[in-house]
């Protein structure tokens, strides 16, 4: 997606410029640097931006210490997620987590963790803020890395005796990394 | 003080008994209700009519409903289906013009509706900027405010089309779409206030719900230009299920980017990758590669009488149906009553609202003969909707996403109509 960056580097710039031209903010008599022209909002403290700030991006920036193993993933995915996923995160009833290697060109494609996804670190992302369904937010630092690193062992991404923590989790190379390509619509003519 | 133990408990045993009564009477007070539903009187120029009340319902001989669903396959409806339902769909083959009611909009959302406080929300501006900036709702209403009617449609609308067709709904079918005016501040006037920084070209996304739902959001033109925070749809606050009290509205875009129960934006110089736009929203192709970031919904449209499931009789009919581009302006729609072979200009029904739904209509006299209906959109840019068989020969079936191909109609000789790849 790196293309993404630098296409929308400039239009982003100069949309700017035409939108505070078109919303006649330049005559407004407070400087737009010091973004207090109507006063409102507050500057948010370091405090509170830490404890919003939740998401984690590929290059591993949001993720807290802690680790986790594959054995203890084993036992937090049988207390906590194999209900939905199933014993061994491919039974269901919900998403099927594990294998569909080579199933993506067939008719019944397996988007799973090992077969689909493209970056490791969404693991971390979206377990720790919406898994368990039934509880979200509750795990632990430790139990996410456990049943990250428990669910990339299941789908043969990495050994089962890797520790997985905010360094190593960016550098698994998860199999589908290369199996997206940007928007090309429209496509059909 | 000495009373208060026993006014209390005097009170207790008096709220008691009045659930006690409730519950004894429960069976006759919904009786009482069930009598009362529609009550036609004989002749409503000789009785005095109802006085006016504090929020208006509909009439009680409107019965149209959303129709929930529990995703591709899976059975539709409420009843003992309504434990699996994560969306619901708008009965567009009930409704007139281009507004959807607001409480017919239809609904998606990834771990329930959230209950949400507006004097506790907050809207935190982040990342890539000169000043992180924290909003409370009612700031955000005193900002300048914008408006506008478009559509919001679910990358997910008609997702069985890619599979074999079943004879369902047009509501089964194309549900997952509707059209409000939405009311808020522009995204421009906050990214002002906060001072983008030179190296910020995404935008995360979040929502206060419990799947703390995140999306990247690129900084095009477009949405630089477009994108909206709402407070307000169709005139008053947001449902709890389009997001209240803020949702992130992005014109033309997919439903799923246009984030509801909005707490969080983060400027960032990389999109963020999060699970909603890797291993979910992305269209698989037949070679195994996936499009990511296909966010734009493409013109599309559908005949929403006659439709699937109904049933009609010889004579006239007028033909209605929803036509829509992500892309801007219908500047035409195409209606076929012989399965494509030959088209008729429709109708379009003023004003025509980039990124809206447009009402089209054509008169029609259905003589008893089989008949496939078909209806074509074509946009501002000069696209045109495809057929299924184009759509299928580039996409394959695993899409999932984005299905927007010509709907068919067949009507049958004793006038049923059914759902019909043709």
């Amino acid at each position: 997606m790196d293309g993404y960056a630098t296409y929308m580097h400039k239009p982003m710039v100069a949309g700017i410029v035409v939108l505070l031209m078109a919303l006649g903010v330049v005559s407004f008599g407070r400087s737009a640097e010091d973004g207090t022209e109507y006063g409102l909002g507050r500057p948010a403290t370091d405090e509170e931006i830490r404890a919003w700030n939740i998401d984690v991006v590929p290059n591993g920036e949001g993720l807290p210490p802690g680790k986790g193993t594959v054995k203890q993933g084993a036992q937090v995915f049988a207390t906590k997620c194999a209900a939905c996923h199933g014993a061994t995160g491919t039974e269901g009833p919900k998403d099927r987590l594990v294998g569909g290697q080579n199933t993506l060109t067939t008719a019944k494609p397996a988007r799973t963790i090992g077969s689909y996804w493209p970056y490791a670190t969404t693991l971390y992302d979206y377990i720790h803020r919406a898994m368990p369904f039934n509880a979200p937010q509750s795990l632990t630092s430790d139990e996410t890395y456990s049943v990250i690193a428990w669910l990339l062992f299941q789908n043969q991404v990495i050994a089962e005796d890797a520790v997985i923590d905010a360094q190593t989790l960016p550098k698994v190379q998860m199999p589908n990394r290369n199996g997206f390509i940007p928007d090309p619509r429209p496509d059909v003519r | 003080m000495q009373d208060a133990p026993k006014e209390i408990g005097r009170r207790r045993f008096l709220r008691r008994s009045a659930s006690a009564i409730a519950f004894g009477t429960a069976a006759l007070v919904l009786q009482a209700a069930k009598a009362e539903e529609p009550k036609p009187v004989d002749d409503p120029m000789r009785v005095p009519g109802a006085l006016p009340r504090p929020y208006g319902e509909r009439s009680p001989f409107e019965k149209q409903q959303r129709l929930g669903g529990a995703g591709p396959g899976a059975p539709h409806g409420w009843g003992t289906n309504a434990p699996n339902n994560f969306n619901s769909g708008t009965p567009i083959q009930d409704l007139h013009g281009i507004i959807t009611p607001s409480a017919l909009h239809f609904e998606r959302h990834h771990n329930g509706v959230p209950a949400i406080d507006p004097d506790r929300h907050r809207l935190l501006i982040h990342g890539l900027v000169e000043r992180s900036l924290i909003f409370t709702v009612k700031e955000l209403q005193r900002l300048p405010a914008a408006s506008r009617i478009a559509f919001l449609e679910c990358s997910g609308n008609t997702w069985d089309g890619w599979r074999d067709a079943q004879d369902v709904t047009v509501q089964d079918l194309y549900g997952l779409m509707s059209t409000s005016e939405w009311t808020g501040v522009k995204l421009a006037t906050l990214l002002e206030a906060v001072g983008v920084r030179r190296e910020a070209t995404w935008m995360l996304a979040e929502g206060g719900d419990a799947a703390g739902l995140d999306r990247s959001v690129p900084l095009t033109d477009d949405i630089l230009n477009e994108a909206m925070i709402c407070y307000g749809q169709n005139g008053e606050a947001l449902r709890p299920e389009q997001g209240y009290p803020l949702r992130l509205f992005l014109p033309g875009f997919e439903g799923n980017i246009n984030v509801k129960w909005l707490r969080r934006l983060k400027l960032g110089s990389a999109p963020f990758m999060t699970r909603w736009e890797t291993a979910k929203y992305t269209d698989l192709m037949p070679d195994g590669k996936a499009y990511q970031f296909s966010l734009v919904m493409e013109a599309k449209s559908v005949i929403t009488y006659p439709s699937g499931q109904q049933q009609i009789q010889p004579g006239f009919h007028e033909i209605s149906g929803l036509a829509w581009s992500g892309r801007g302006r219908v500047t035409r729609v195409d209606v076929s009553m012989d399965g494509g072979r030959m088209w008729k200009a429709a109708q379009l029904q003023e004003p025509i609202i980039p990124k809206c739904h447009t009402r089209f209509r054509l008169p029609w006299r259905w003589n008893g003969q089989e008949a496939v209906l078909q209806s074509r959109c074509i946009d501002e840019t000069g696209y045109v909707q495809p057929t299924r068989q184009d759509l299928v020969k580039v996409r394959g079936t695993n899409s999932i996403y984005h299905y927007n191909a010509i709907q068919s109609w067949k009507v049958e000789r004793d006038g049923r109509v059914r759902n019909l790849y043709a």
